[in-house]
């Protein structure tokens, strides 16, 4: 087959590849979106749905406030809302001392406006009833919110297409090459793709591609256990999230609450299951920080293939010892808010030469230091 | 949710000779037999047993086998049990759930 | 410490469990319901009088000596009624019990043996009360002494359909008419494969011709077009000869034959298989019923529709499977005389599935506006939208629209949402994908107790 040329190839159709595509062809480049499977099926797709800043580590938030703009133009960007609602987001603390970490935190980011209010138990009690009583205290975001990944991340990718970017599905990329000039992907399609630019956005899976190019970094998988509920009553009036880890819910306009806690495991490479054990925690434990969740039924639970570094930071930017290479994974399951932004910056590294905010935190030669160097990076 | 008719949905045809066991029916005194599934004991006496959670709609259940998911009710200790796998008990206080009006 | 397990105590866990017993193997029978017997032979509560002539009919001999079999087997069998398997991973099932308390079981082999239930095409007007299965007729019948209404329509189409018919108007109930979707001409032309099983095809003959003697009405080649009513079932319209016909009714049993319920077998790994006579995906069994993994073996409806006496069959073969494999003598004459009589039943199923062929018009004529997932509300329309834009693949459709998301978790809506993805994306119905099976097989509550 003759070769397809194109300005840059996106490996990974995750909200990552497909808004990075989508910021591409509507910058006018000719991209070319190869996704394994169907576009936004797998961490982007089935992670719990939260869209938020809180609690996000410092280094984050300059991108992650970029995100939350271009969320507040969603249905612009990707032609529908997606659910995507500003429920608010509402950390919980189950003790003192995570309360005070809520505090520490609101004074660390103090900068950065994410307007957080620290409610006392009897704040909380007043403003958000339904919170069980186990809850302590909780940092409130206002605009934080949450919306349904299973929409929103594939309409990024069909936004790209309807701006011209070709979107190929069931396409694997096999082997790639580089002749100094362009890379050449050999996809499972029999395609031959070929441009100057290519976009590492293979989610769990970037590390071979990292690899090939001589910057292995050490990825590893982590599978998410989630749960989803019958329609209930609407009571739960903001999306949760529990310092410190625990039981995070969020509640959808039909009435389904979304739950998630703990840890599933890997039936294959790309598949995954919640673990048991998981399940049944959140089954049992839920209703101390939900209590209306009582005589409530489980319909279904899921799992999903997450990309975590060792220090749960993502790798977002250009290749250290590849020329047109550029990477974008790696967001240890907090990756659905902050996408768009992640993408929006690899494609401004095409665009403009550079990234309008500030990628040197996520810079993956973090990985590539002799030992006794990593220190001067934290 | 207003029933138009007090016409039952289930006509009993057999096994009409057994013990009568009294409960509750979303606070009114009702009537059913020992052996009748709370299915039983509430559809020989109304017409419904929600309503559908997204227009209100009344639903009776469906398959009788636990498979469709159709016919849960609620008991008084609050917990939420499938009508057509659960046996009426004396003094069973019964509700059911409305539904969702658009 | 590993059990061999049964998950299922209709007519193939009976056997499987009795067979496993009769060369000292105790295996663990597990099952969702209360007694055994499954759907067909289920057993009514214990203070009810009916004999088993009046119950099972010409099957009565058939559902005793199955209910006896269990009944004698508790010595030697771990019978767990009330006992849901909700999940399964390598050598370890999640068990929950009376609705309330998780447990786990590790299994070294397991016999999957979980049926069937009824395979429904929405009708407008389905989701009324007054509508239920033709399953659930009987049961309503058999279980509790019920019929579904004071004037029932039987609809769809099925050997159920007339022995429903039979069973209602011999006990009393008044069936307004039967109307099979299936034309009488096809039944004709089944009638070499039907007559492989010539007991059953007589039951099935006395069932069609005793309805009109009794006064039924019973119409053939009928296209269903509306069940009505306000807020229950008063009548039912359908397509005769290209005239519309009406009756008033005030409850509907309806149904297209049966479907296999394959969540466990899915969640264990076997590999499944487009099968073109349950127009299904079934798990892959050997024609004893080794699936594809080591050790998971299936029997009964649950890997097939074959039938009660075929349930039974499978459900022996299965064991003797088990228990070759691990290494025991069995009866090889017995073994080779189940696997001819089943061949000779899946002859019989081809016969049936040609005398009752599935309606294929059916996704193509079924207006924007049915509701075809009711537990979501879900219209066809809104299934086609989501193929309109792009989505082929029934998970991912599902994911678009919800179809399929909700407490029936597909049972009720897969087959039909399967048949308006295929024939709205032009795609051929293998190849859409199946609905990916998912951890608990059925609703768990919050709350739930766990057991140590």
């Amino acid at each position: 087959m003759k070769p397809l040329d194109y300005d840059a190839i996106v490996v990974g159709g995750g909200i990552v590849g497909s808004s990075a595509a989508l910021f591409l062809a509507r910058g006018g480049q000719r991209v070319a979106l190869l996704e394994r499977d169907f576009c936004g099926s797998h961490s982007s797709g089935v992670n719990y749905g939260g869209v938020r800043r809180q609690g996000r580590p410092l280094s984050q938030l300059p991108l992650s406030m970029r995100a939350h703009v271009i969320w507040s133009q969603l249905r612009e960007w990707i032609g529908i809302d997606g659910e995507y609602t500003r429920s608010g987001h509402l950390k919980l603390a189950r003790s003192d001392a995570d309360f005070a970490s809520l505090q520490a935190y609101a004074r660390r980011t103090a900068d950065f406006d994410l307007q957080l209010q620290l409610l006392d138990r009897a704040a909380l009690r007043e403003r958000f009833p339904w919170v069980g009583d186990i809850a302590v205290g909780a940092s409130y975001c206002p605009e934080d919110g949450h919306a349904n990944p299973r929409l929103v991340s594939p309409a990024f990718a069909q936004a790209a297409r309807r701006h011209g970017a070709e979107v190929v599905e069931q396409c694997a990329v096999q082997a790639v090459e580089h002749d100094g000039q362009r890379f050449t992907v050999h996809a499972s399609n029999g395609q031959l793709y070929r441009a100057p630019w290519l976009l590492n956005c293979a989610g769990a899976w970037s590390a071979r591609l990292a690899e090939r190019f001589g910057e292995a970094v050490p990825l590893s998988a982590a599978h998410p256990a989630m749960l989803v509920t019958e329609p209930l009553p609407l009571f739960m009036t903001a999306s949760t999230g529990v310092e410190g880890g625990g039981i995070y819910a969020r509640q959808v306009a039909r009435g389904n609450c979304i739950l998630g806690g703990g840890r599933g495991f890997a039936l294959t490479p790309t598949t995954a299951r919640p673990g048991q054990a998981a399940v049944l925690e959140i089954l049992r434990n839920a209703t101390e920080l939900y209590p209306a969740l009582t005589g409530a039924q489980a319909i279904r639970t899921w799992s999903g293939t997450e990309g975590y570094l060792p220090d749960d930071e993502p790798v977002i930017g250009p290749s250290h010892t590849q020329l047109g290479l550029l990477h974008g994974f790696g967001f240890a399951g907090a990756g659905f808010q902050i996408g768009p932004a992640a993408g929006e910056a690899l494609a401004q590294c095409i665009l403009d030469g550079g990234p309008a905010h500030s990628l040197a935190a996520f810079c993956i030669s973090r990985f590539q230091q002799p030992p006794h160097q990593k220190e001067n990076l934290s | 949710m207003k029933e138009s008719a007090a016409m039952p949905l289930f006509k009993r045809v057999a096994e009409a000779d057994r013990e009568p066991l009294p409960f509750t029916l979303d606070g009114q005194s009702a009537q059913g037999m020992r052996g009748d599934t709370l299915l039983t004991a509430i559809l020989t006496c109304s017409e419904h047993l929600r309503g559908s959670d997204f227009n209100g709609e009344p639903r009776a259940g469906f398959c009788l086998m636990g498979a469709c998911q159709d016919c849960w009710v609620r008991l008084a200790d609050g917990r939420r049990v499938r009508a057509c796998s659960t046996f009426l008990e004396a003094g069973a206080s019964v509700t059911r759930d409305p539904g969702r009006r658009p | 410490m590993s059990e061999i397990v049964i998950i299922g105590a209709g007519p193939a866990g009976i056997r499987a469990a009795q067979t496993l017993a009769a060369h000292g193997v105790k295996p663990v029978l597990l099952d969702e319901a209360g007694r055994g017997g499954g759907q067909i032979y289920r057993q009514q509560p214990a203070n009810f009088t009916r004999n088993a002539k009046i119950l099972y009919g010409f099957e009565a001999a058939k559902a005793q000596a199955l209910h006896t079999t269990l009944s004698n087997l508790q010595e030697q069998i771990d019978y767990r009624p009330d006992t849901l398997v909700w999940n399964a991973e390598q050598q370890v099932l999640d068990t929950l019990h009376q609705g309330q308390r998780a447990g786990r079981l590790n299994y070294s082999r397991v016999i999957v043996a979980s049926g069937a239930t009824d395979r429904v095409l929405p009708v407008p007007g389905w989701t009324l009360p007054g509508v239920y299965t033709l399953g659930a007729a009987q049961i309503a019948l058999k279980f509790q002494g019920c019929a579904i209404g004071e004037k029932v329509v039987l609809a769809g189409s099925g050997p159920l359909l007339y022995l429903v018919a039979y069973q209602y108007a011999k006990a009393g109930a008044r069936v307004s008419a039967v109307l099979d979707t299936s034309p009488f001409s096809a039944q004709v032309r089944a009638l070499p494969g039907l007559l492989r099983q010539p007991a059953t095809f007589a039951k099935g003959l006395y069932y069609r011709t005793w309805l009109p003697l009794k006064g039924i009405p019973v119409h053939q080649g009928v296209k269903l077009l509306e069940i009505q009513g306000h807020q229950r079932a008063s009548g039912i319209r359908w397509l005769q000869a290209g005239r519309e016909q009406q009756l008033p009714c005030d409850a509907v049993a309806l149904a297209h034959a049966l479907r296999s319920e394959t969540q466990l077998a899915d969640l264990l790994g076997c590999q499944f298989a487009w099968n073109p006579l349950n127009r299904a995906w079934l798990p892959v069994r050997d024609p004893q019923g080794r699936s594809s993994v080591p050790q998971v073996y299936l029997a009964g409806d649950g890997a097939g529709i074959l039938g009660a006496d075929g349930a039974e069959m499978t459900g022996e073969l299965a064991a003797l499977a088990l228990l070759q494999d691990l290494g025991k003598q069995v009866d090889g004459a017995r073994r080779d005389q189940l696997l001819k009589r089943l061949a000779n039943l899946q002859r019989f199923r081809h016969g049936l599935e040609q005398a009752f062929p599935f309606p294929e018009y059916w996704a193509a004529e079924a207006a924007d506006e049915l509701v075809v997932c009711r537990c979501e509300q879900i219209t066809a329309g809104e299934v086609r939208d989501a193929v309109r834009a792009g989505h082929w693949e029934i998970n991912r459709v599902k994911a678009m629209c919800r179809v399929g998301m909700g407490r029936c978790q597909g049972r009720v809506c897969g087959a039909a949402a399967a048949e308006i993805i295929a024939c709205e994306s032009g795609r051929p119905i293998e190849q859409i994908g199946r609905l990916r099976g998912q951890a608990p097989v059925k609703l768990l509550p919050f709350g739930l107790e766990i057991s140590s």
